[in-house]
């Protein structure tokens, strides 16, 4: 099996580290430190903060 | 004493919970203040502000809400340190903060101007964590989820999905994992090297990624899979995908896998896939009895002897002598060990330690042949308590990032034994 036919998450390992951080801010700094590109969401919780909701959404794909 | 408790709800207003924790700690320290709380409206939440008496009567509060309370002596200090509060969050962003990186406002816009990322570091409240991770598994992105408090259902359907996409699940409730040199969550400065870890322990990674760090060689990667996915409910789905990660990796010579026992059939199961690895594992069950392991893998059930079989039985330190420091400490030999956790791992292995020594003990988070704290009396027994256990986590941080939990329980601990 080549590198390229493999699953992703086989090929993890190999790759470089692209982060979306989404939570705790404090999480940035470290990953920046190390030189690992990382982009921080201003998240609130979505559909007005009720969490039924925001699940539906999530597995509708809104 | 005429006690007065004050809300103000921010609609909309979200802060993460570490950014909460530092200002409660501020208002709970102004003059006349009882009890204060800064934390989102969610429903666990406002249960939790309501059972503490910290919500007025008739506030209405959401997911998407701040809420500030305040618990007083009187209404002058009550209303000094809400409008303490209140200017805190309303204080203009300094010049660095305003001038900080481009912040989208969702992971999809986060993926659409940089289709480079693949992996979403998930740490927001545990109600919405579920929908976080579905957002970025739809999006084709690996997941670690810090969060906890997430149902086990969740964490089945999302490991199911991310599974049928090629894509590794890494918890709930994952501290720590590192992915070629990338420190995700809680990570710990290490030595590049040649073993990898698989840990169901955010707490057991750490330890035995620090003490072969420590002892000279070094950690690939470490790949984290949540406190639940050796449990039969998950079947160790993450774990499966782990092993097949690091025998696809030519960077890994040998693997540790730690975790809590596991259900015997998903024991079976992950033991029979690492006898058909090309890699060498040691596999650590913490607080297991003799395990039968492949013969590529050899088995301990302490962190701290895991690490020395992955170094080659390279000894660790100095022997403990669990007796030897009771004797020492306690007065007239009254009493026990009090051990106070920010993890349950650690907390685990200790009961391992003081048990091989032949002491009698007591946890929360006890393991097979110690007492269940709580059940039946504990007089005489050492009591070690994880503070990390989601009784003591429901809204609020973990210890690891606000000790103050254990900095109580210590005080506690300290004044019983002074006054034995």
């Amino acid at each position: 099996m080549t590198e390229q036919d493999r699953p992703q998450y086989q090929q993890l390992l190999a790759r470089k580290v692209e982060v979306v951080n989404v939570g705790l801010e404090g999480f940035v700094k470290d990953l920046r430190d190390c030189d690992i590109g990382v982009v921080h969401v201003d998240w609130k919780p979505s559909a007005g903060g009720d969490p039924q909701m925001a699940a539906l959404l999530a597995k509708l794909g809104v | 004493m005429n006690v007065v408790v004050l809300n103000e709800v921010r609609k909309g207003f979200y802060l993460d919970s570490v950014a909460l924790m530092r200002l409660s700690r501020e208002v709970a320290g102004s003059p006349g203040v009882i009890e204060a709380a800064l934390m989102m409206g969610t429903p666990s939440n406002a249960a939790i502000m309501r059972n503490a008496g910290l919500l007025e009567e008739g506030t209405a509060v959401k997911g998407n809400d701040l809420v500030i309370a305040v618990k007083a002596e009187s209404e002058a200090a009550a209303r000094e340190a809400l409008d303490s509060a209140i200017k805190s969050l309303d204080k203009p962003k300094t010049q660095g903060e305003a001038q900080a990186a481009w912040r989208p406002h969702s992971i999809a816009a986060a993926v659409k101007a940089k289709p480079e990322i693949n992996l979403a570091l998930i740490s927001v409240p545990g109600e919405f964590a579920a929908a976080e991770a579905r957002k970025a598994l739809n999006r084709g992105l690996h997941v670690l989820m810090f969060s906890d408090n997430v149902s086990l259902e969740d964490e089945l359907s999302l490991k199911q999905q991310a599974r049928a996409a090629g894509l590794l699940m890494m918890g709930p409730d994952c501290g720590t994992a590192v992915i070629g040199g990338a420190p995700l969550a809680f990570a710990n400065k290490l030595t590049r090297g040649r073993i990898g870890i698989i840990g169901a322990s955010g707490t057991g990674t750490q330890e035995v990624s620090c003490l072969i760090s420590e002892a000279g060689a070094g950690i690939s990667h470490a790949i984290g899979v949540g406190g639940r996915d050796l449990k039969k409910d998950i079947g160790g789905i993450t774990t499966l995908m782990a092993i097949d990660a690091f025998d696809a990796d030519p960077e890994t010579d040998h693997v540790v896998l730690i975790s809590k026992p596991p259900h015997p059939d998903v024991a079976k199961s992950v033991l029979e896939r690492i006898g058909r690895s090309r890699k060498s594992y040691t596999v650590c069950f913490i607080g297991a009895s003799e395990v039968e392991v492949p013969p590529n893998a050899r088995f301990s059930p302490t962190l701290k002897g895991a690490a020395e079989l992955a170094l080659g039985h390279k000894q660790i330190g100095a022997d403990f002598d669990a007796n030897a420091v009771a004797s020492r400490l306690l007065r007239n030999g009254r009493g026990g060990i009090e051990g106070l956790f920010a993890g349950g791992t650690l907390c685990a292995e200790a009961q391992v330690i003081l048990a091989a020594a032949g002491r009698k003990v007591a946890s929360n988070a006890a393991i097979p042949g110690a007492l269940k704290l709580g059940v039946e009396p504990s007089g005489g027994r050492d009591r070690l308590i994880d503070l990390g256990d989601d009784e003591y986590t429901r809204g609020r941080p973990h210890p690891m990032i606000d000790p103050s939990v254990r900095d109580d329980a210590l005080r506690a601990a300290l004044r019983t034994a002074i006054s034995r």
